[in-house]
């Protein structure tokens, strides 16, 4: 039955299972992507509890959860089937991100804000728990024998091209809105929420259409089904020792390698080497979509020369290449490594009126902007703000020459300097091409993976075998990434080198990716599973 | 190849006890640390680190284990081999 599967009926499969798991990949980034602005709308602004809240919801809480949907929905799946199942993770995950975007900000309903949304947030972790194994499930099991990571590698693309949409969707908006409207209470940034409602009622008619696994079809006809799926998965060593494996042999490592790629590098790029907001997405953008078609081409090989080789290089790869390549990302916008052209230098700015701070009336803050262009076209844009506190509040503005000396209690020693950089063509590329490398690991060790875990694992427990482990490995540890590599910066820091060593969040990921590669290479077989029925 | 897999589940066996003290010794430091101003903050992110942390160091330690018994000698060649 399997072998005898019509393309036109797999590429309908594969087609109605990847779009709900775009969705819901993108669903889960967009939440991530605009963290700035929602932790400011939904969070005080005051430091302390407020610090607390925002930490737990937006670096955490999502990631954290989605192990617990994996054993919810993977138990479900394996009781009542994978077509329903992640019909309902979809609903779920829909419905949350659609009430994120309509919840009112912290201004107007105050602590209730975001204990709304960190529940609409931990809803949306748990239903990503359950849909990822129910897609993968699904469509291995419809594909013919010999092509499983060719047919799966097509679910795999899903979590790049949602990070992709969720980049673009924000970015179109962004452009066409200012900062200002798009940061307002009830502006842009709250449309990509909006859009999701549309794209998951498309997704969940076009799967209400589909039919069950034929695999779980002929299981419960069969009466095999699994009658405590947790217990047989997690309670017996046989089956608990291959959960382990997969674990800490080849999804950990995935993990890590994943959110580097296609997180950890965006983060850097921006807030390190201080690429302006449009341009650094672009060069993730761009470079996502040149490497995708690798997802499927792993995929495919994975068919011909086994799973395990095509992850483990991919993580190898990723060890000993990633300080390299985060250091010529540093090299490159480094403005000691370029010529200046000093005739053009476009503006040395000072705003002669300086602003009132909205609170405090004895409070200025005097703007400079001056902006430097490079022989190679890119742009560094200088804006420095200096503090000037004054012993009486002023009533209105008044140019800073009128000030009159005497006046003033205190000023900042030193301007307060934000850097935004706009990189010339070659650097751009340059960037854009480092980025791609970093992806192409992404593709090689994510690309055969879920036909990797799908063999691993019988029929009647596989959605809750395979979940948990994906998840712990890719949400847990992959989704740590941006948070833990901060934190070990932070670590570096030191009132001799207050900025740090920027590269040592690396060894987080470099670290879990070795160990990861070591157990993989010692443990796992290279065999391909020609036969998922049992 | 099997005696290899044995002796390295030792040293998983060592090491995810080891990552727990190391964390918690991290912990420790950095909470004590803290000024006063980022504190609740820092205790708030090493209490999420190690909730998080120290049931994957107690899967790692079994993972170790079922190694060192040799569990992971012959892999399953078929799904009846999954069931004990």
């Amino acid at each position: 039955m399997n072998g005898t599967k019509q393309p036109s009926n797999i590429a309908f499969v594969i087609g109605a299972s990847s779009v709900g798991t775009l969705i819901e990949w993108y669903d889960f980034y967009i939440f991530g992507m605009l963290a700035t602005i929602l932790s400011k709308q939904f969070f005080p602004a005051d430091a302390g509890t407020a610090a607390l809240l925002s930490t737990l919801a937006i670096f955490a809480a999502g990631f954290i959860v989605r192990p617990f949907g994996a054993l919810v929905f993977g138990r479900l799946g394996d009781l009542i089937g994978r077509k329903h199942t992640f019909l309902l993770t979809l609903i779920i995950m829909g419905g949350s991100t659609f009430a994120i975007g309509l919840v009112p900000g912290f201004k107007t309903i105050g602590w209730l804000a975001p204990i709304l949304v960190l529940i609409l947030r931990l809803l949306q972790g748990l239903a990503l728990g359950g849909e990822y194994g129910g897609a993968a499930t699904y469509v291995a099991e419809h594909a013919p024998a010999g092509q499983r990571g060719f047919w799966t590698s097509w679910i795999q693309t899903t979590a790049t091209l949602g990070l992709f949409l969720a980049l673009g969707i924000i970015i179109l908006i962004r452009t066409n809105q200012g900062v200002e409207q798009f940061s307002a209470e009830w502006g842009g940034w709250r449309y990509p929420f909006w859009i999701s409602i549309i794209l998951v009622g498309v997704s969940v008619l076009i799967r209400m259409k589909m039919s069950e696994s034929p695999m779980f079809t002929k299981l419960k006809a069969e009466g095999k089904t699994s009658t405590n799926p947790l217990k047989e998965s997690f309670g017996h060593k046989a089956n608990f020792k291959m959960v382990l494996l997969a674990l800490f042999g080849a999804v950990m490592g995935q993990g890590v390698v994943w959110y580097t790629g296609q997180f950890y590098a965006q983060s850097f790029i921006e807030t390190v080497c201080k690429i302006d907001f449009i341009q650094s997405r672009n060069i993730m953008l761009i470079a996502i979509l040149m490497a995708t078609p690798c997802f499927v081409l792993f995929g495919w090989l994975s068919d011909k020369i086994g799973r395990k080789w095509i992850m483990l290089i991919g993580m190898l790869a990723a060890v000993l290449t990633y300080r390299p390549i985060y250091q010529e990302f540093i090299n490159i916008t480094s403005a000691s490594n370029r010529t200046q052209i000093v005739d053009l230098r476009l503006t040395n700015t000072i705003t002669a009126f300086p602003i009132i701070d909205a609170k405090d009336k004895t409070k200025l803050y005097i703007k400079q902007q001056s902006d430097t262009t490079y022989l190679d076209g890119s742009v560094f844009k200088y804006f420095k703000t200096d503090t000037m506190i004054l012993i009486a509040p002023v009533d209105g503005t008044r140019p800073l020459t009128l000030i009159n000396p005497e006046m003033i209690k205190y000023k900042s020693p030193k301007p307060n300097v934000v850097v935004e950089k706009t990189m010339g063509r070659s650097a751009y590329w340059d960037m854009i091409w480092l980025v791609f490398i970093q992806i192409v690991y992404v593709t090689m060790v994510y690309g055969p993976i879920a036909a990797f875990l799908v063999e691993m694992f019988p029929t009647k427990i596989r959605y809750t075998s395979m979940s948990l482990p994906y998840h712990i490995g890719n949400g847990v540890f992959g989704g740590l990434v941006p948070f833990l590599g901060t934190l070990i910066v932070e670590f570096t820091k030191s009132p001799a080198h207050p900025n740090g060593d920027v590269l040592a969040g690396l060894w987080y990921p470099i670290a879990i990716a070795a160990v990861c590669f070591v157990i993989g290479v010692i443990y796992l077989q290279n065999k391909i599973d020609k036969d998922v029925m049992d | 190849m099997n005696k290899i897999k044995q002796l390295l589940g030792y040293i998983w066996m060592i090491t995810a006890p080891a990552i727990i003290c190391f964390l918690v010794y991290q912990a420790i430091t950095k909470i004590n640390t803290a000024s006063e101003a980022t504190r609740s903050n820092v205790i708030l992110q090493w209490v999420i680190i190690l909730l998080i942390f120290t049931p994957i160091c107690v899967g790692f330690f079994i993972f170790g284990k079922y190694a060192s018994e040799d569990a992971y000698a012959q892999l399953p060649s078929s799904s009846d081999e999954l069931e004990d």
